[in-house]
């Protein structure tokens, strides 16, 4: 069984005067113990939200639903109530936030803040408490961590800070680590730095690892198992190698090839995707990517794409996947598994493999391409 | 467990020492905001008026020339009020006689005890329950679920009336209903500067609340008391110190102007800035320096206060860091 099995999460945000925001739409996906899972997308597709949902870190008022599961180690953690959810945190489930220096108390040493937790999971007080936390300083390549425990975080490097946090958030051996984007605040030589660390950490330790991140170089690094988001939900999930390779939903393909290469000539000119995150404000009957697809065929808008589930045990939400060499499209379709209201919608391999030359979208998208 | 190899380690710990020699230990928020403070001319013109004032109102009256008290200008003769004869400063009497024949100088030494008294004790007050009130509105509205919005609500709408009042409205009605006397005087010009403290320390707590570090607090499964008084509270003290200066200064000039309504001391030989004041007011005609003294000392106290205050508000503020 899973460690951590997230089930059809969603998450909406409803303002008074607005209409309501569905930030994160039916997202699953599942970690098992040890393993690196990453979720990737760009800015707004429902990433941090996510984990905050995860965490029950969401602010806590009327107009914040959160629906589905997220089931670990047997609990439903969006079922529990407060104190136990207090118990599991840090404890269990551990966090890793982007910006180190924001997410360290300025007026408080390094040290009181790290023996807090410690305190309050281990039961650790005085001496053994200020030892341990050296030894945690220690063990997450902080040098001096004796001195480093009596200074204050503006005292330390950015990548000191976040080497504290991470400290912090293995000091009582957590089975799931969430770190969301730990290295966009980093300096590039730094980051490598501490993905080193969040790597040997997740060896050594076997705690599991969600990584949430926009940037396909950490992934490509890390993570055993990936799921793309967008627009608040998964469009595919694959493991890091046949991602890499053969993705197959088109927004992957937009995002992998968006990323500078190495072996590229010179005048080469980048292929960013078109278009920036809709508004997800109202989900359209259809897929989400539609508007800034290259792959848009008349079926993308009507009904939301179904979950194809592939032979090779990959999955992605999309009725005009990328092709891949040497199979007619479809043939690898293991299983359509009808999503949730779209009855009669189209199956994956009755689409036409080529886009229609005119883009000519029927009734949804006068207003998509507007804004 | 070790991350770095042996050799790695050892270059970064000499890195590390090499670092360190440079710069002082343990440099903490407060002592950063010490150093910025020592180079602004303000503050040092601030330091230096407070630490004579205090200077004055410690050791002061051990040293003055006649007891405050003695009326000897009348006893000897010089002063004749009926006649309207105050003698003006002279190599004697440096400030001159007042109109009961008192030594102005040497009241106005020992004056500076009692004036700083009352400022300090006042602002106390003030600190200690709009602190307090604020401290815990900001906690439960920042912290706090469906009961800390309501405790918050409560708490801050009994500011509320308080405010509502016109300051020294406010202080006379208190003085006015505890009877004139010295603790009461403090304990009004105290209970005036409480809500501004409270909203400013609540919400202060509030903007901290939202901050990352109590998210990642939270995330680590931390209590949401200790939270609150380790976490959100120390950060949200700054602007709290800077208001305690600049009310240490309203607070004498209140202090004064509750003695002028005669809501002060009632022992009015005692003598107190604020009193001699009052006391100045039937001779304006003859001695007017006689209120111009205490004024002008008060006016001096009240600015060395507020340029320290503003100058530590300045060194205090994040935004203005480095």
């Amino acid at each position: 069984m899973a460690l951590l099995d997230v089930e059809e999460l969603s998450v909406t945000f409803a303002r008074r005067n607005q209409r309501t925001v569905r930030a994160v739409d039916g997202v699953s996906f599942s970690v098992d113990a040890g393993e690196v899972v990453g979720l990737v997308g760009e800015s707004g597709c429902g990433k941090s939200v996510t984990s905050l949902a995860i965490m029950g870190l969401l602010p806590r008022q009327p107009g914040v639903q959160v629906g589905g599961k997220a089931v670990f180690d047997g609990t439903d953690l969006l079922q529990i109530d407060d104190r136990s959810r207090r118990d599991i945190r840090g404890r269990d489930i551990a966090m890793i936030f982007q910006d180190p220096l924001s997410s360290l108390n300025p007026v408080v040493p390094i040290g009181i803040q790290v023996t807090e937790v410690l305190t309050r999971h281990r039961g650790m007080k005085g001496q053994a408490a200020a030892k341990e936390a050296a030894q945690l300083l220690d063990r997450v390549g902080i040098p001096d961590p004796k001195r480093r425990l009596k200074e204050y975080p503006h005292q330390l490097s950015g990548g000191m800070r976040q080497r504290a946090l991470i400290a912090m958030a293995v000091a009582c051996q957590p089975r799931l680590l969430i770190a969301d984007e730990p290295t966009t605040a980093l300096d590039v030589t730094i980051q490598a730095q501490i993905l080193e660390l969040l790597k040997e950490l997740v060896r050594d330790s076997g705690t599991a690892l969600v990584m949430i991140t926009h940037d396909l170089g950490v992934v490509a690094g890390m993570c055993d198992t990936i799921n793309v988001l967008y627009g608040g939900r998964v469009v595919e999930t694959a493991r890091r190698r046949p991602l890499f390779r053969q993705p197959r939903h088109p927004y992957t393909v937009g995002l992998l090839s968006s990323v500078p290469r190495l072996d590229a000539g010179r005048g080469e000119r980048l292929n960013p995707i078109p278009g920036s995150v809709r508004d997800l404000l109202p989900w359209p009957d259809g897929c989400a990517f539609a508007p800034r697809c290259a792959r848009r065929v008349d079926a993308c808008v009507g009904e939301p794409p179904e979950l194809v589930l592939t032979h090779d045990g990959r999955s992605y939400r999309c009725v005009n996947p990328a092709p891949v060499p040497g199979l007619t499209p479809g043939e690898d379709v293991r299983e359509v598994v009808p999503g949730q209201a779209t009855p009669g919608s189209v199956p994956a391999q009755a689409v036409p493999n080529d886009p229609p030359a005119v883009p000519g979208l029927a009734a949804a998208p006068s207003e998509e391409e507007t804004s | 467990m070790t991350i770095i190899s042996g050799k790695k380690r050892e270059k970064i710990d000499r890195l590390a020492e090499l670092a360190a020699r440079d710069e002082e230990r343990g440099v903490s928020l407060w002592q950063d905001a010490f150093r910025r403070l020592r180079r602004n001319p303000a503050a040092i013109v601030g330091a230096i008026i407070l630490i004579v004032f205090v200077l004055v109102a410690l050791v002061g009256p051990f040293f003055v020339p006649y007891g405050p008290k003695d009326t000897m200008g009348i006893r000897e003769g010089v002063v004749k009020v009926g006649q309207g004869l105050i003698p003006g400063p002279s190599a004697e009497h440096w400030l001159g006689y007042d109109h009961q024949g008192r030594d102005v100088f040497s009241r106005m030494i020992v004056g500076a005890r009692q004036t700083l008294l009352v400022g300090v004790v006042a602002t106390m007050i003030g600190l200690a329950i709009g602190a307090l009130i604020g401290g815990v509105a900001g906690a439960a509205a920042g912290l706090g679920g469906r009961w800390g919005r309501w405790v918050d609500t409560t708490l801050m709408r009994f500011i509320d009336m308080l405010l509502a009042m016109p300051s020294l409205l406010l202080a006379v009605s208190i003085a006015a209903l505890l009877g004139p006397s010295l603790i009461t005087v403090m304990i009004a010009v105290g209970m005036v500067s409480v809500p501004v403290f409270a909203r400013l320390l609540r919400g202060s707590m509030i903007a901290q609340s939202n901050s990352d570090y109590v998210l990642a607090a939270t995330s680590l499964g931390v209590r949401k008391s200790k939270i609150a008084l380790s976490h959100v509270l120390p950060n949200s003290l700054a602007p709290v110190i800077v208001q305690a200066t600049l009310t240490l200064a309203t607070a004498i000039i209140e202090a004064a102007a509750l003695s002028y309504l005669g809501l002060g001391n009632p022992d009015s030989a005692t003598p107190e800035w604020g009193v001699m004041l009052a006391d100045a007011q039937p001779w304006l005609g003859i001695r007017p320096a006689l209120a111009i003294y205490p004024a002008v000392a008060i006016i001096i106290t009240a600015l060395g206060f507020t340029l320290l205050g503003e100058a530590m508000r300045e060194a205090l503020d994040p935004k203005l860091r480095k």
